[in-house]
């Protein structure tokens, strides 16, 4: 499909509304602006702590998703699922609910100090790592677990018969199923931390922790010097793209073959290994519910004192992320291959806050931007999801090319059959994996709603916010909980119905 | 298609509401809340106006300078001295031709463009049932170092910025030793005011940086005393916050009306609950009982939107240097 106009449009759109934007500011700003010398500072820590958190977490992610394939337990599925949580957090939540748990007041401390062993200092690089492995090792854990599954029983089966030992059993399976996921993995979790600025700050304990965003919203907001942000942003672009082009080129796509979709559980997790991925399942459990659970704490008084307000909020976020999962999945099947990745990379590299202003710019001359709230959110939250369902979605539909291609040509399937009967039926579960990941992060995300606020259009997220500047703090992590629950089932609805197939 | 009939119907019904006589003010986000002041401006004036007032939140500045002249609004709401130089200079906007005699600040203030309504003081807030406080500046600064402080950045958040202002008036040339002893304080820096000061209700932090008016929010509004500012001899720095009217307004007299309205009784004696502020022309005896209790700074420093911009840079970097190392 990769020619196909759908695809070609798909792709035009997508280029339009995220170099676009960075374009009409460049414009406006009359040009380029040079750097002040605290940008290269940012710069290099950006690069720095983006890479360091995509490494930590990619890795991590590796034994955790193997445990996870290799054990079987009750309430496997529903650890699964929770486990996904920390990524569609609201931002400032999930620094709430980390310091709750790994502050100096948290309950971390609370445990060492009880045992009067020294106490932990959460803030600093450390923190911002913490914070991003906490965000995005579920992930890539899902990423992996995907990659995994995507093995046919067959192959397992064969394997298993074979006797193939460890060893082998890593070489021709595991081995392969890594590389072709983590390399992607690693770009999109170094491009989401690129862009990072309030987690990063706040951890961070500091101006040590001032990365490249940062500076873009000082450029912007404070000094009003867009030729200053939009020279930044271009080169937050440069390095997410650049990263990208590099991780495509070591990805692997050959398949693995065909199977009849029989599931089969791995008999290579016994013994010992029981033990030790025991321990990874538990320690990757705990890292990511403990936080969840103060947010879920915190919040439960506040959920009395939300009022009608907050309710009509939430009523848009959820129409927002139905908008922008419906979009954003039409994008995702038009251009699932490697040139759509790519551009769809440059969608999380630009700066939000160029892309807000850039789009607010765009759209002046033709509608009253402040009546455009939503419907822009919606967009733009769909451009942000956009990477994250390609690189779910990708994987799997390059392979099914490779293991389906021959099957296409001798039947002659086009088009819309080939999407029907082959693509969307074997792609099910990577295909809600993505679409609750991008509703439960649309939910979530405050986007570029800054500069086209409207007071009776708040979002959830936005009214989160707004609370907590009235002092509204209990208020605030009700609204919060409220959010959880929604991007969570949201997410848990989609991602079933995704694996409805399994059964 | 979902997308497109959606847009299609938020259109409809925004282009349904009449535009005659709507007098449209931009303000902060967090002003239109329902906790903030927004709502209960819009009834007062509304009460009095015949005709609508609608509030367009978000960015202030940034949007107007983006839109120019051609800008919808009528009246900003919301500015902070520390942006009014940049407004001035764009000629956006107009005189506001308010008599100021009435204003009841602890500073002179003769401005013709940019009204004041609420004014406060930059100060760290703590919980008087956990610690003592500081008596001085300096004995912040010689506070043993398990002194738990979070604070702003002064590069995206307007009281950060008021916070290294402050040192910088304290302190002159020794504003960058005075952050090196503040440092180990320092628990971190937040992005904006909201999340240091929900840090300090978790308990996260022992002293906030916030504002002088804090305490009257727990004393009205949770009935709660014990959290106090500290308050320091040596001065707080004075933060205000101002309205302006836009130069190309279509509603020049809506928009005059407005900002006579603003230093008006009613406004007044509803901005201290409405925004927990001090109002900028009210006698301090109409103030509500909560905020009669507030301790307040015999001495308050301010550098005008010239002095503070010549000095800004340096006193980010003094900041910055220090927290650095």
């Amino acid at each position: 499909m990769a020619r196909s106009p759908f695809a070609i449009i798909a792709g035009l759109t997508l280029a339009a509304l995220t170099l676009g934007p960075v374009a009409v500011v460049l414009i406006r700003a009359g040009g380029l602006s040079a750097l002040a010398p605290g940008d290269w500072l940012a710069l290099r820590f950006t690069v720095w702590q983006a890479l360091l958190s995509a490494v930590l977490s990619v890795a991590l992610a590796v034994p955790v998703a193997r445990a996870l394939v290799r054990q079987r337990f009750p309430g496997r599925a529903v650890l699964v699922t929770l486990m996904g949580a920390p990524f569609i957090l609201p931002v400032i939540v999930a620094v709430m609910g980390l310091i709750a748990v790994f502050g100096r007041a948290g309950l971390v401390n609370d445990v060492l100090g009880g045992l009067g062993l020294p106490l932990v200092d959460i803030y600093g690089l450390h923190g911002v790592l913490l914070a991003h492995v906490f965000f995005n090792l579920p992930l890539a854990v899902r990423m992996l677990l995907t990659g995994w599954q995507a093995v046919p029983g067959e192959r397992l089966r064969l394997a298993t018969s074979l006797g193939l030992s460890r060893a082998a059993l890593w070489r021709v399976i595991d081995g392969p199923v890594i590389l072709r996921v983590a390399p992607g993995a690693l770009v999109v979790i170094f491009v989401i931390c690129l862009t990072s600025f309030a987690v990063a700050l706040t951890l961070g304990g500091g101006p040590r922790a001032t990365t490249v965003e940062l500076a873009i919203y000082q450029a912007m907001r404070f000094d009003f010097d867009l030729g200053r942000a939009a020279t930044l942003g271009l080169i937050q672009l440069a390095l997410g793209l650049g990263a990208g082009i590099l991780a495509l080129k070591v990805t692997q796509t050959d398949g693995f073959g065909l199977g009849r979709d029989r599931a089969l559980v791995r008999r290579d997790g016994a013994g010992w290994r029981r033990w030790t991925d025991g321990m990874w399942i538990a320690l990757a459990g705990l890292f990511l519910l403990v936080p969840l659970g103060a947010v879920v704490l915190r919040g439960l008084q506040g959920l009395m004192l939300l009022r009608a307000d907050t309710i009509v909020a939430a009523g848009h976020s959820v129409a927002v992320a139905g908008a922008s999962t419906v979009l954003c999945m039409i994008w995702a099947v038009a251009l699932a291959n490697r040139r759509g990745e790519l551009l769809a990379l440059a969608a999380i590299t630009v700066s939000p806050l160029v892309l807000g202003t850039g789009l607010f710019l765009m759209l002046r001359p033709f509608v009253n931007p402040f009546t455009m709230a939503l419907p822009v959110t919606a967009l733009v939250n769909a451009l942000m999801g956009l990477p994250f369902a390609l690189r779910i979605i990708t994987p799997q539909a390059e392979a099914l090319k490779t293991d389906y291609g021959r099957l296409r040509a001798s039947l002659g399937l086009t088009g819309w059959a080939w999407l029907r009967l082959i693509w969307v039926p074997r792609l099910r579960r990577p295909l809600g994996f993505a679409a609750g990941l991008v509703a439960a992060l649309a939910m979530g995300d405050l986007g570029v709603i800054a500069l086209f606020a409207d007071p009776d259009r708040a979002t959830l997220p936005l009214q989160v916010y707004r609370l907590m500047g009235s002092y509204q703090m209990e208020a605030a992590a009700g609204a919060a909980l409220l959010l959880l629950a929604l991007s969570l089932g949201a997410f848990v609805m989609l991602d079933r119905g995704g694996r409805l197939a399994e059964a | 298609m979902k997308t497109f009939t959606f847009a299609a119907g938020l259109l409809l019904a925004t282009s349904a509401v009449a535009q005659e006589n709507v007098l449209t003010v931009y303000a902060p986000d967090y002003f239109t809340s329902e906790w903030g002041p927004g709502p209960k401006i819009e009834e007062l004036f509304e009460a009095q106006c015949e005709c609508d007032l609608q509030f367009k939140p978000g960015e202030l500045l940034p949007r107007l300078l983006l839109e120019g002249d051609r800008t919808e609004a009528d009246v900003v709401i919301g500015l902070n001295t520390d942006v009014t130089k940049k407004a001035r200079e764009s000629g956006l906007f107009a005189e506001h031709g308010v008599d100021l005699s009435s204003l009841t600040l602890p500073i002179d203030w003769t401005d013709a463009t940019f009204l004041p309504f609420n004014y406060g003081h930059t100060a760290f807030v703590y919980d008087t049932t956990k610690m003592e406080a500081p008596a001085s500046f300096d004995a912040l600064l010689n506070a043993d170092d398990d002194l738990r402080l979070v604070i702003q950045d002064p590069r995206t958040s307007v009281s950060g910025l008021a916070l290294v202002l402050w040192v910088q008036a304290v302190y002159g040339d020794q504003a960058q030793a005075a952050w090196e002893k503040l440092a180990p304080k320092i628990v971190t820096v937040t992005k904006g005011w909201s999340e240091s000061y929900g840090m300090f209700t978790d308990g996260e932090a022992d002293m906030v940086l916030s504002y002088t008016t804090s305490p009257a929010y727990h004393i009205i509004a949770e009935g709660d005393e014990t959290k106090k500012a500290a308050i320091f001899p040596e001065g707080h720095y004075f933060m205000v916050e101002l309205a302006a009217k836009v130069a190309a307004t279509d509603q020049p007299e809506l928009a005059q009306d407005f900002m006579d309205f603003i230093l008006g009784e009613d406004f007044q004696s509803m901005i201290a609950t409405g925004n927990w502020s001090i109002p900028a022309a009210l006698d301090q005896s109409a103030w509500p009982e909560g905020f009669q209790k507030l301790d307040l700074p015999e001495s308050v420093l301010f550098y005008n939107e010239t002095e503070a911009a010549a000095l800004r840079d340096e006193a980010i970097e003094a900041w910055r240097a220090a927290l650095s190392q």
